[in-house]
């Protein structure tokens, strides 16, 4: 680790092609462009859920449906809200840290990571009352369901418990990123570990502004 | 191309208001839009407006307007890549 | 510790002692390295599978394994070949040696990720392995469904394997993106990059875009056997078609993640070795861009006979063709630099002469296969086998081989006896081709594959294949006693012996832990020789 330390110095002064920073050195570009391919991954991931989804839609129009049906549309919408404000006050988090305004951001951060426990709440409430009316994988209730509808809420689990964890993982790493924020680690003229944290919580987002059309608005 | 310090493109707050308001009115309106009768389109519609949505996030929150377009292009090739496994797929489940 | 790159200071072999100065390391070199050890050993483990495979083969009716084990056998050589050999083999151990110091770089952009990249790799193999302790798995390398979700064999561990591995690919693809992108020095435009890097840089994207896709398919498995979910189970409405749409949709890319390096490699060794720059540049640059393009269009060919819709297998067989075009360019261009070239028929060189043949054998038997008619014949044989074998092992497979050959002087110092190696490519590329030839004529007259047992008509056949492979592993077996002894006590390898003009020649052999102390000045392309060298 003592040679990262070195070559990170040396990189201050070497030129380079289109960043040239030195291996080892800041380069937030590269860092960003890490980050994007990571989320292409993580886009693909859904991606193919998401074909998944698309071509049992094709087959089980009707059923899905009456799937969708027993979904409740409120609590779909007031999640997509929630979460549509945690990015925004994601964003303005990662704008205030720029301004070296930390107090701002830190708030703003605490508020993001309080969404994100709200979102989760409210997915733990829905599932539990579908838990309690016999509507989940292998529950006999729902085996004596249409094929469709069997698929559709096989689909409904995979895909929203899929993306829950991936807001349960992003509320530690927000709050890495708070810390790093508190401490200076992540200050104005180093900023790109909050603003990658901020890219996946955005794509967080961009998962749920699929889902929740494609499962609460079908009916 | 040397960009080793940090891309320094100020976004005031408004702008991030302004798309957050944008975001929770499409919402709005594919929520209503699903009680109107649109039957088969409604699908359609509201993919139509998620992607809207979609497009929003990436452009602004994400940052993507602002950064270089080198970020755009592998954008594209993503969606490309995407799209081909999507159309080829449907190719099969279209004619079965 | 400082940066300068002299003579004095130590090579990055000796630049830490110890294990754990090797398993915490960072340097590129080094990680290719522990990529090379890990990667034989599990090589040398699945070879042994398929000799094992072989001997079951040597005669009609039960030999030695039987049905079951025969194809748990079969399968734990499909998995470690596919997903712990060749999937990782030249860009994890070449690329992460050689691209840095190729692009002038001192090290990828994100050394700590590649290193994680390594563990989950291990990770990985261990699961496999553990997979073996647990009794065995029968399903396949591919986990085709429904099987995959019925069988008692424990699929868990061979599956969270695959999806490990997947993420070891996939952070070694990101890790090279970027380093291409930011780490290339300012004097080597896109246009001047070896294509060895311009085969890891476009083998990267499918890298990223194409594994995430199997490892959310792996994933349903899981949930199919944890929790029935049913997306894949008939009785629920699920469709094991879309299965194996979405296994192909990754794994046939895979197949040009395997091959992809390996051109890259051969693009390497025949202008070093015809002494002149290489015959398009441009199209071969261009051409891996669209290999790994016109790649992601045809996974359906694996399906003709899996009742698919009519028109689908239409446009997956006319989608085939295509992907000949530019490996054909590749061929050609590589055929036109050999023309009027001052060949020397050095070890390295004769297996990218391997590869040319074999791959073009596998590229040609495999347009058979992409015409629909003639697959409904051949599909499920043992001409598949064949195939596959011709193109993965005879391309990925064996440009390994000779990456390593061409390299080894430079990663090590030392240089391996030339005579000796020669014998083992010799047999080698004879037990090779002793091997797997019969299996294209036995698929031909109808012999299944996977199978344990055939009728006596097709003896033949499977005595001389099983005889080939005595003689392949014979080579094998010699080369790398050749190359131990050669990194144990060969003469000092010069720094530049084959007279290479990329960056890597111009680093002593083996290179400094830091080879560059200022970012080398490139004036000149990647395969102009005769003019002075670049200044470093």
């Amino acid at each position: 680790m003592a040679d990262a330390g070195a070559a990170r110095t040396s990189a201050a002064g070497a030129g380079g092609a289109e960043g040239g920073a030195h291996a080892g050195g800041y380069d937030p570009m590269a860092a960003k462009m890490g980050m994007w391919l990571f989320l292409f991954t993580e886009v693909l991931l859904f991606g193919a859920l998401f074909i998944v989804y698309g071509v049992y839609l094709h087959g089980f129009t009707w059923q899905f449906r009456q799937g969708s049906a027993r979904l409740s549309i409120p609590v779909g919408a007031v999640n997509t809200a929630i979460l549509l404000t945690s990015s925004l006050t994601m964003a303005l988090a990662i704008a205030a840290l720029r301004r070296a305004r930390q107090v701002r951001a830190l708030r703003l951060l605490f508020a993001t990571v309080g969404c994100a426990g709200a979102f989760l709440a409210i997915k733990a409430f829905e599932w539990a009352g579908k838990f309690t009316h016999g509507v989940y994988p292998g529950a006999g209730f729902l085996l004596e369901q249409t094929k469709g509808e069997i698929i559709f809420f096989g689909l409904y689990f995979t895909m929203t418990g899929l993306h829950a964890l991936h807001v349960l993982v992003g509320i530690p790493l927000i709050l890495w990123g708070a810390s790093r924020a508190r401490t200076g680690a992540v200050n104005p003229e180093r900023c790109v570990f909050l603003e990658n944290a901020g890219l996946y919580w955005h794509l967080v987002d961009l998962v749920w502004i699929y889902l929740f059309p494609l499962f609460y608005l079908i009916s | 191309m040397n960009s080793r310090t940090e891309e320094r493109h100020v976004v005031p707050d408004s702008l991030y208001v302004w798309v957050w308001v944008a975001l929770l009115s499409l919402t709005g309106i594919t929520v209503s839009a699903k009680y109107t009768d649109l039957q088969h389109l409604a699908i359609f519609a509201a993919l139509l407006i998620a992607t809207a949505k979609a497009g929003l996030v990436v452009l602004y929150f994400m940052h993507v307007r602002f950064e270089k377009p080198i970020f755009a292009v592998m954008i594209l090739v993503l969606l490309a890549t995407y799209g081909i496994y999507i159309g080829l797929t449907f190719v099969d489940y279209a004619n079965r | 510790m400082d940066v300068a790159a002299g003579a004095a200071a130590p090579d990055y072999l000796r630049a830490g002692r110890g294990l754990a100065s090797w398993l915490t390391t960072t340097d590129h070199k080094r990680i290719g390295i522990l990529y090379l050890v890990a990667i034989l050993v599990f090589f040398l483990f699945a070879v042994c599978l398929g000799l094992m495979i072989r001997l079951e083969l040597f005669s009609p009716g039960e030999q030695f394994v039987g049905n079951q084990g025969y194809n748990r056998i079969l399968t734990l050589h499909g998995i470690t070949m596919i997903f712990l050999f060749i999937i990782p083999s030249v860009p994890a151990v070449f690329g992460n040696f050689f691209l840095p110091i190729q692009i002038g770089a001192n090290d990828v952009s994100f050394p700590r990720l590649n290193l994680a990249s390594w563990y989950f790799y291990i990770g990985g193999g261990l699961f496999a392995l553990g997979s073996v302790i647990l009794g065995g798995v029968d399903t396949g390398w591919t986990f085709y469904i429904p099987y995959s979700s019925d069988t008692a064999d424990n699929v868990y561990l061979p599956i969270l394997a695959a999806f490990i591995l997947g993420w070891s690919s996939i952070l070694t693809g990101l890790n090279f993106i970027v380093t291409v992108h930011r780490l290339r020095v300012a004097s080597m435009p896109w246009f001047r990059m070896p294509l060895f890097v311009w085969a890891l840089y476009a083998t990267s994207w499918i890298q990223i875009l194409a594994t995430p896709v199997v490892g959310i398919t792996l994933l349903l498995i899981l949930l199919e056997r944890l929790l029935g979910i049913g997306i894949f189970d008939p009785a629920k409405g699920g469709d094991p078609v879309l299965y194996q749409h979405l296994f192909w949709i990754y794994s046939h890319p895979a197949v040009y993640i395997m091959v992809l390096p390996a051109m890259g490699v051969v693009s390497e060794i025949v202008p070093v070795f015809c002494r002149k720059t290489i015959f398009g540049y441009n199209f071969i640059a261009i051409s891996s861009l669209a290999i790994a393009g016109i790649g992601s269009l045809v996974w359906g060919h694996h399906m003709f006979t899996s009742g698919m819709a009519d028109l689908e297998r239409i446009v997956f067989s006319l989608l085939t063709f295509l992907v000949a075009i530019p490996s054909g360019v590749k061929v050609f261009n590589w055929l036109a630099t050999m023309y009027k070239g001052s060949i020397r028929l050095g070890t390295p060189f004769l297996y990218a002469l391997a590869f040319i043949f074999l791959f073009s054998v596998g590229g040609f038997t495999g347009l058979l296969q992409g015409a629909l008619s003639t697959d409904i014949h051949i599909h499920d044989t043992s001409f598949i086998v064949a195939h596959f074998h011709y193109t993965m092992f005879g391309g990925g497979g064996v440009m390994f081989l000779g990456a390593l050959h061409y390299w080894f002087p430079k990663m090590f110092g030392r240089m391996y006896h030339e005579g000796a190696a020669l014998v083992a490519f010799t047999l080698f590329f004879v037990g090779f081709n002793c091997l797997y030839f019969p299996l294209f004529l036995a698929g031909l007259a109808g012999m299944p594959r996977r199978y344990a047992d055939y009728l006596p008509e097709y003896l033949v056949y499977h005595r001389t294949s099983t005889v080939g492979s005595w003689i392949m592993v014979a080579g094998i077996a010699l080369m790398i006693a050749n190359l131990l002894r050669a990194f144990f006590k060969g003469r000092k390898a010069e720094q530049n012996p084959w007279g290479g003009a990329t960056l890597e020649w111009t680093v002593p052999s083996p290179p400094p832990a830091h080879q560059f102390a200022s970012p080398p000045v490139v004036t000149r392309g990647p395969y102009e020789y005769g003019r002075e060298h670049a200044s470093g």
